[in-house]
Order: structure tokens, then sequence, then C-alpha cells
């Protein structure tokens, strides 16, 4: 049989192109037919974790991106330490260097920089490197063992990232530079100053303004000759001068090259079927070096070869951090003075802390900071609007009001107008900063993150958040600095942002680059994840069923002897003589040793054997009763109008059909509702997650109750008139809280955390509880029975039984 | 000491984990990420729980009970609780993936 797919050949198996396929795959998965050609001998991994492992914060296996078993997994086929060597354009054809022609009918050149290697005589020695790949890694590693003196030449960026991972490794480094200061790209000379020093007391050594001349040694490397006859003994040599993208291939087969491959906003080249992404791409007249740009790239192109309408890619605004332990870097814009400019500084070389502004024409044109760098952002974004701060400039250097800089003791923050913008990302001023802490009761970060978004996207105005909290809240103050498990130290909140911000799509990449601390994670934080993706990507994300709890992935309760409990859903506690006679049935036939009624209205089977699910599932033929997630469990309900004296509305109906709407909803905890037929409330509705309550003429509203270990009573939302304005709010509640709350945080605590008021002012709004709804039917509308799932796919009902084939050999 | 074909790797999802009988002895059989794949006895020494229930982190399994968590190379429990399971030999033929299982504890 021949493969009708359309084919797609992708050149170079780095961040960039390996990420538009996996954003293709999801698009589209079937489209293609696809083919990876990579020099490097390893499956995709994170490079920037380079610098990491040099340093010991990872291993070489946690970097990796993608398995072998991924590309298997999604039919992909791999040429691993293959190198394309030159491409027929007009047959479509590409050619290795070992020996594969393979025809394409979409082609993507990703094939990244190469370091720039500076042409000294000698530098083909052994023990000459740069710092790019895994090979380059080891080679450091290596030569760790046996040798002790290692030189660097370039003080940028990744030239001091490579002198911290080899003093790491215990060699005695110097750092070779041929300006007069160290990262002089990204900083003034006094920064630069005050880092250097910093970095001396970490045990770095500064060769400055130093012209290398030649490599010295025999077969191996033994030093470094300068232009002004000094020499520096050397049994490594790392060059990091620089990279420059890697055209050759795309040059040589008549694709239109600048200093990259030029591509225009879909990332196409000249020639039809060709396109670019990552370093080896200029877009308007700019390569980039950095992986967020990368990653813009890579989702437009997805789009384009999936046939997904897009707006193209506009180019990026970027932004550096040197990755060495202990130091805090900030620059931007023009900050080296020309004619015309102007520039403020501030030094404290007690604190460690330099600022300085670069004006002209009253508008901020550039910024440097080093040691304190919470002003970063709010700098970076006058930069980028051109305000002008005709007046304003000695305040935003010293973070204080020409006029608390007369009063003896003004504190800068406590003088800053409140129209302000502290948090620069989302355009928060102090004012209501202030206000959530002083009226709204926030007394943590994460609460001022929760209820005004500051600090929530980029972090860089943290430190002022916390100086206002520590103004207006004083000794209120909670301090909470702890990831949500001990694989990460980052929070809920930065998790979920930095998820939708660099659109991660699985549980593994999102550990890959946000770098968790662990292998693969633990039994806290991959639900928590595999929750977070599904709840922010409902209809792309594929669920992880090996990241869900134990009762989630056998869907039925664990109990403490290894059985399981089986619950069919009973709607509203509403069941039938042939319903009851069928589980009746099936339970003595499968000889359950125990049937109960739960405490919400329905049928417990306990004492099940594992193996015995399926069977019995595929002969109670009803739908999964939720029983055991974090989901909707039940709607408990009374009898309401239907019988009761007392009753005002049908309670049963209203039970039912909320528990039509909302089962199989995956939820952060899981979700009791109730509904009561008067204000005598015999379903207790007042302490379940969502309760309803008819009153004359409408319902009550109530939400966060837990009838658990901490008994709490519901807040009530509101009351409304109608059967559809029930349902409506529910929907709207229970999206909310999806969105909002922590993974294994119930209605309770959330709503204690996040106050009854924040919620109400987000639900009294028609439009975000409309906009609500319709997120939230999205995420139900991909949810499936699992039992029934189960029953039909072999694949999946295996896993209930022990293997079978016991030969003995 | 008995040799045993027990199935094939593909029987076993990726992090997943399936069970054998052998005479009153339940093991449990789990593949890693890396597709190794690892057996050890299929009870928690701490209240018995089924390991083959629960979530596998790397080379560790965590208990479906309360979490101890197990090291399926050496079925040591991590700190900082205590204990260690019985682990079983397991050779994976790279040619047609069947597992097998040698018991030297029997
Ligand atoms: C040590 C280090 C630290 C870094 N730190 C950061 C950081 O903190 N933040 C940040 O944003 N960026 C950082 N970067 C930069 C970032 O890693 C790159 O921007 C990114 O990896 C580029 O992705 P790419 O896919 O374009 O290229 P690559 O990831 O380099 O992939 C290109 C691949 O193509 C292969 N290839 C080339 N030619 C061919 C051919 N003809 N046939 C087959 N295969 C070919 C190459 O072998 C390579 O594997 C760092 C880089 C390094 C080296
Ligand atoms: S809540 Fe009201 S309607 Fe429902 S059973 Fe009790 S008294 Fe009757
Ligand atoms: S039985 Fe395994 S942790 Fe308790």
């Amino acid at each position: 049989m021949t493969d009708i797919r359309k084919k797609l050949v992708l050149v170079g198996n780095g961040m960039a192109g390996v990420r538009a396929i996996e954003h293709l795959l999801k698009l589209s998965p079937e489209a293609y037919e696809i083919t990876i050609f990579g020099s490097e001998p390893h499956p995709n991994y994170n490079r920037i974790m380079l610098s990491s492992v040099l340093a010991g914060g990872s291993s070489m296996e946690e970097i990796i991106i993608n398995d072998l078993e991924w590309y298997h997994s999604h039919g992909i086929r791999l040429y691993m330490g293959h190198t394309i060597t030159s491409i027929d354009t007009a047959k479509r054809k590409v050619y290795s260097d070992k020996g594969i022609v393979m025809p394409y009918d979409e082609l993507i050149l990703a094939t990244g920089s190469n370091p720039f290697m500076l042409p000294l005589p000698g530098a083909e020695k052994e023990g000459v490197i740069a710092f790019r790949d895994i090979k380059d890694c080891q080679i450091m590693q290596e030569t760790s063992q046996s040798y002790r003196k290692a030189v660097v030449i370039g003080g940028g960026l990744l030239g001091l990232e490579a002198a911290r991972g080899l003093l790491h490794l215990g060699m005695e480094v110097s750092v070779v530079h041929i300006h007069p200061y160290i990262m002089e790209r990204q900083l003034d000379e006094p920064a630069s100053v005050m880092l250097r020093k910093e970095l001396e007391e970490q045990g770095m050594k500064f060769l400055l303004n130093k012209q290398s001349e030649a490599i010295l040694g025999k077969k191996r490397v033994k030093g470094l000759l300068f232009a002004d006859g000094e020499i520096a003994d050397a049994d490594l040599i790392v060059m990091a001068v620089g990279i420059k993208p890697n055209v050759e291939l795309a040059q040589k087969s008549g694709v239109q090259t600048n200093r990259g491959i030029v591509v225009n906003d879909y990332m196409e080249t000249n020639i039809p079927g060709i396109y670019a992404v990552g370093e080896c791409a200029e877009h308007r007249g700019i390569a980039y070096g950095l992986v967020a740009p990368l990653y813009e790239q890579g989702a437009v192109l997805a789009k384009r070869l999936a046939g997904v309408p897009t707006d193209g890619y506009p180019g990026s605004v970027t932004s550096t951090k040197l990755k060495v332990s202990g130091v805090d870097v900030f620059s931007a814009g023009q900050f080296t003075e020309r004619t015309g400019t102007r520039a403020l500084r501030y030094q404290d070389e007690i604190e460690g802390i330099y600022k300085k502004l670069v004006i002209q024409d009253d508008q901020l044109v550039g910024a440097v900071l080093f040691g304190d760098t919470g002003d970063g952002a709010q700098l970076f974004s006058m930069i980028k609007n051109g305000e002008n701060i005709k007046g304003k400039e000695k305040e935003l250097l010293l973070g204080v009001s020409s006029d608390a800089l007369a009063s003896p003791k003004g504190n800068r923050l406590e003088g800053m107008a409140d129209d302000e913008i502290i948090c620069g990302c989302n355009g928060v001023s102090k004012g209501t900063i202030a206000e959530a802490i002083q009226s709204g009761g926030c007394t943590s970060v994460g609460q001022i993150k929760a209820c005004t978004k500051a600090s929530a996207s980029c972090g860089g105005c943290k430190p002022l958040v916390e100086g206002l909290l520590q103004l207006y809240a004083g000794d209120n103050v909670v301090t909470v600095k702890e990831g949500i498990c001990g694989c990460t130290t980052l929070g809920r909140d930065e998790i979920v942002a930095e998820i939708k911000r660099m659109e991660l799509k699985t549980v593994k990449e999102v550990m890959n680059v946000l770098e968790w601390n662990t292998e693969e994670g633990c039994a806290k934080c991959r639900p928590s994840l595999n929750y977070y993706l599904g709840m922010l990507w409902p209809e792309e994300y594929i669920d992880e069923k090996e990241s869900r709890i134990t009762n989630e992935r056998y869907h039925a309760n664990i109990q403490k002897d290894g059985t399981y409990s089986v619950v069919p859903r009973i709607y509203g506690g509403v069941t039938s003589p042939a319903e009851l006679m069928k589980i009746a049935e099936v339970a003595a036939k499968f000889e359950v040793p125990l049937v109960k009624f739960t405490g919400g209205q329905r049928l417990d089977l306990l004492g099940v054997k594992k193996e015995d699910l399926p069977k019995m599932w595929e002969e109670l033929d009803m739908p999964s009763g939720h029983a055991y997630g974090k989901t909707l469990r039940t709607v408990k309900t009374c009898v309401g109008s239907t019988f009761c004296r007392f009753g005002t509305q049908d309670a049963m109906g209203m039970g039912i059909r909320l528990e039509k709407a909302f089962e199989r909803l995956n939820t952060p905890g899981k979700v009791k509702l109730a509904v009561s037929g008067c204000p005598r409330n015999c379903a207790e509705a007042t302490i379940k997650d969502f309760g309803v309550v008819a009153i004359d003429g409408g319902w009550e509203l109530h939400i966060g109750g837990n009838g658990g270990v901490h008994v709490r009573a519901t807040d009530l939302l509101g009351v409304v008139k109608t059967d559809d304005e029930v349902i409506e709010w529910a929907s709207a509640f229970l999206q909310y809280y999806r969105e909002q709350a922590g993974w294994n945080e119930r209605t309770a605590q959330w709503v204690e955390r996040v106050g009854l008021d924040s919620i109400k002012e987000v639900l009294e709004v028609r439009e975000n509880r409309l906009a609500l709804q319709e997120r939230i039917h999205t995420a139900l509308s991909v949810t499936t029975d699992p039992w029934k799932q189960i029953v039909n796919e072999p694949e999946l009902r295996k896993n209930f039984e022990q293997l079978s084939e016991m030969k003995t050999v | 000491m008995t040799k045993m074909l027990v199935g094939k790797v593909t029987d076993i999802d990726i992090k997943g984990s399936r069970i054998v009988r052998v005479g009153d002895h339940e093991i449990a059989l789990f593949r890693l990420s890396d597709g190794e794949v690892l057996a050890v006895e299929n009870k928690c020494p701490h209240k018995g729980g089924a390991l083959s229930e629960g979530m596998v982190c790397g080379s560790k399994v965590h208990c479906p009970l309360h979490d101890w968590r197990i090291d399926l190379h050496t079925g040591v429990v991590q700190e900082p609780d205590h204990g260690h399971v019985v682990t079983y030999e397991v050779e994976v033929d790279q040619s047609n993936g069947s597992i097998y299982l040698t018991e030297r504890s029997l």
C-alpha cells in the first residue's frame, strides 16, 4: 500500500524544527508522512539546559525533550547522525551524507547556527572546542577529570555560563575577553565591573583587553598566546565568541540567504515548498538567537502547514538573562551614551546595586540594572512606549518622587503616585495593588497576583509588589514560596501562566522547559500538570492516563485490600425498578461482598476484583458514576414539589438536569452538587460545592460548601428566577473554579483563599458568565464515558488482566 | 531457578504495569519510559498496597495507597520511609520483544 499523505521533511532535529512538528501533529496529526534528519546522534534535546548540565543542575537524560519512543509513536522516520548535504529543489529531493535520498512535498530547514570559531593558528588542536552541543558538554566533563586549566575565549553570556560550568567541574577557569570589560553588549562599564567582581568571588579569573593570537601545543592544546606576547596555560580552550546562522545548505541549493535564510511572515523562503525556522532563519532582517522567538515561529509554520488560518509572525521582542546563580543583571534598549543622549546613574558599591537610565528628547531609550532588577519590567515598558518622562527622571532612577526625596524618611514606594504602573506586562498601577492589600485582604504576592494580575507574567516587578505588601500589610504578610511539590519551586499560577505563554502542550515539555528537578515528576505534580494542560487546551491536549491518580486510571475506587468499588450513575438519585434489578443481578452474579447506599444517593458495589471490573461494566451497561475522581460526583436532591407538601420547585428535575449537564467534567478537586425544593433544605445543599435551594418563584445559588474534614457552610452567590439561569450560573462558577483553583483545591478552600467578592465580581457580569459557559461546553464536548471506552477497546482493557503468556523455558 | 516467558514488551503500556502470578506470588512488571522492563513483588512493605496500580515516575513507583516510593531497580523504599521489596530478574529479547522473568527467590 502506498502512503498517499504528503511528504514532509525536516532538516535539523533541534529545538525550533521539532517544536514546529509537535505543533503540527496536534493541529493535523494525519496530514503528513514525516521524516527528520539530524546531524547529532541524539533525539531532540533542550539546548538551553546544557549550561545547567555543566553547572550540575541537570543530567543529560533530563534534558531530552522527545525520546525515541515519541518519534516512533507518531510514525516519524528519524535519521539521527545524518547530515543533509544537498537539496534538489526542482525534483524536490534531499540527499544525506550517508546516501539516503528522500523526496519531499514540503521541506523545513531548521539547521540552527554554528558557533563562530576564531581562525587562530592551532585551532584544530585537540582540546579546542565550542559550547554548542552535547558533545562539547561531554568533552568538558571528561577533560575536567584529567586536566586542571581551562580558558574560555569570550566574555559574553555564553562564555560566562561555560566558565561557571567549568568552575563547577572543579577546573581553574580564566575568561579571555577582547574588550576592556565583559558582557559589553548587554552592560555598561560600571555594571560590568560589578559583575566581574561578583564572578571573581565565585572563583573566575579574567584576562581582559586580550587579543588571542595562537594556540600552542603539539597534538593537544598547551596554552594560548596573546598579541602582547603573554601566554596563558590551558589544557582546554572553549571558544564562545558568537554564532552564525547555518545557511550553507540553503545557500548552495539556491534558497535566498542573507545573514540567515530569508523568510516572510509565514516562514516561507523564496522557493515554493521550502520553509525555514529557528536560528538559521532571518525574518525582517533579524536572525534570533533565543528560544522564545523560535517557538513563536514554529507555531506559525505549523498552522501554515496544517492549513489553519494565521496572522503570520510579526517578529519578537526579546530579553536575555544570565543563568549564573546569585547574579541579577538586566539591560534593555540603547544603553550606551551617544551624542544627544543624557544619562542618570546610581551606584551603591556597598549593597552591590547599579542603575543607569539613558534619556533622549525626554524619552527613556535605555536602561541597565545590576543587583536589583526589580524595576526592569516597568522601565522596559517605558522604553517601548516612548512616553515623555520630563520631570520624572530622578523618580524613575531612585523610585522616589521629588517630594518624597525632600522628606527625611521618604519611602520610595510610599512616595510613588497612585497611577504609576508597577506591573508593566499587565498594566497594574500602584493604586490597584494598594487597594487589593488594604481592602481586598490580600496578604501574599500570590493573592495579589490572583486578584490584580500584577507580577503574573514576567515576574520582573515582583520585588516592588513585595515592597508594597510590606508597606501596606506589614505584619500580616504571609510569605509563601513553595512550589506545587518538591520537584519545582514554581507555584500553580506561575506554572499555568508559563504553559499559556509558551503554549506548552505536554507534561514532559512543561517539566523540561520549566526546569523540573526530578526525572519524571512525582505523584503530585504529574496529575496537576495533566489537569492544567487539559483545562487550558481542552480540544488539543491528549490526556495522559499514566499521569492520573490510581482511581482515575482504573475508573473505580481503590480500597484498602486492593479491590475496587463500582458506582453506576444514578442521575439526581432517581432510579427505576428496572435499573435496580439490573444492578442487583450484576451484584449477585459477581458475588459482590457488600452493597451500600453512598452518601450521595447511589449504590456502591464494594469489594470487586480488578479483573472483574470491565465485565461488570459491560453487563451493567450504565454510565460511569465517576465516584472516584476529581470530577463531578453526585447531585443530591430532595423530592421537591413533585411529592413534598412544602416543595416550591422541581428539585429532582433540576438535579437531573445539572447532573446530565456536568457529568464527566474534570475539575481541580471533587465536586458535589445538591438541589433542595424549599428552604427546609433536606438535600443539605448548603454544604455542597454548588448548592441550589428553591424559594418561591426562584432559586438561591450557594457556593463553596464542604461536608469534609473542615465542615464549611456555603456562601450565597445570588438568587435567580429561571432554571436556565441556574445552569448558566452553575456553568460559569464551575468553569471559573476550573480555571483559577490549584489542582486538589476544593471549592471551599478556593473560595476562602480568593474571597467571595472576587468571584462575585466576575460572575455578576453576564458576558463573563456566557464566555465561561462557552468554555465549559468546549471542555465537556470532548469527554467520553470511560467505562464504555474500556469495555470496547482491548488496548485499554488488557490493563485489567494479568499477563496471560507464561511458559517455562 | 526458573526462567519463564511471560509476555511481550508491547503488552505493557509505557509508564504502566501488568502483573503475573507465579505460585502464590504476585509479581508486577513495569515498563519505564526509556523502554526498560523491571519486576518486583506486587506488595508494598507498608500495608500491602498493590504497587502495580501506582504511578511510575522515572524508575520509581508511588504506592497507590499511601504514596510510599519504591525504586524499581533495587526494590528499596525511598526516604523518609524504610523497607524493601523483592526484585526479579527480567530479560527482554530485543529481536521480538519477548519478556523473560527469572525467579531466584523461590
Ligand atoms: C549553552 C547554550 C545555552 C543557551 N541558553 C539559552 C537561554 O538561556 N535562553 C535562550 O532563549 N536561548 C539559549 N540558547 C540558544 C538556544 O539554544 C538556541 O536559540 C536554539 O537551540 C536554536 O534552535 P534551532 O532549532 O534553531 O537550532 P538547534 O537547536 O541548534 O538545532 C539545529 C539542529 O540542526 C542540525 N543540523 C544542522 N545542519 C544540518 C543538516 N544539514 N542536516 C541535518 N541536520 C542538521 C544540527 O546538528 C542541530 O542539531 C543557548 C544555547 C546554548 C548553546
Ligand atoms: S427541602 Fe423542602 S421540598 Fe425538599 S423535601 Fe425538604 S421540605 Fe420538601
Ligand atoms: S501500602 Fe503502600 S504506602 Fe501504604
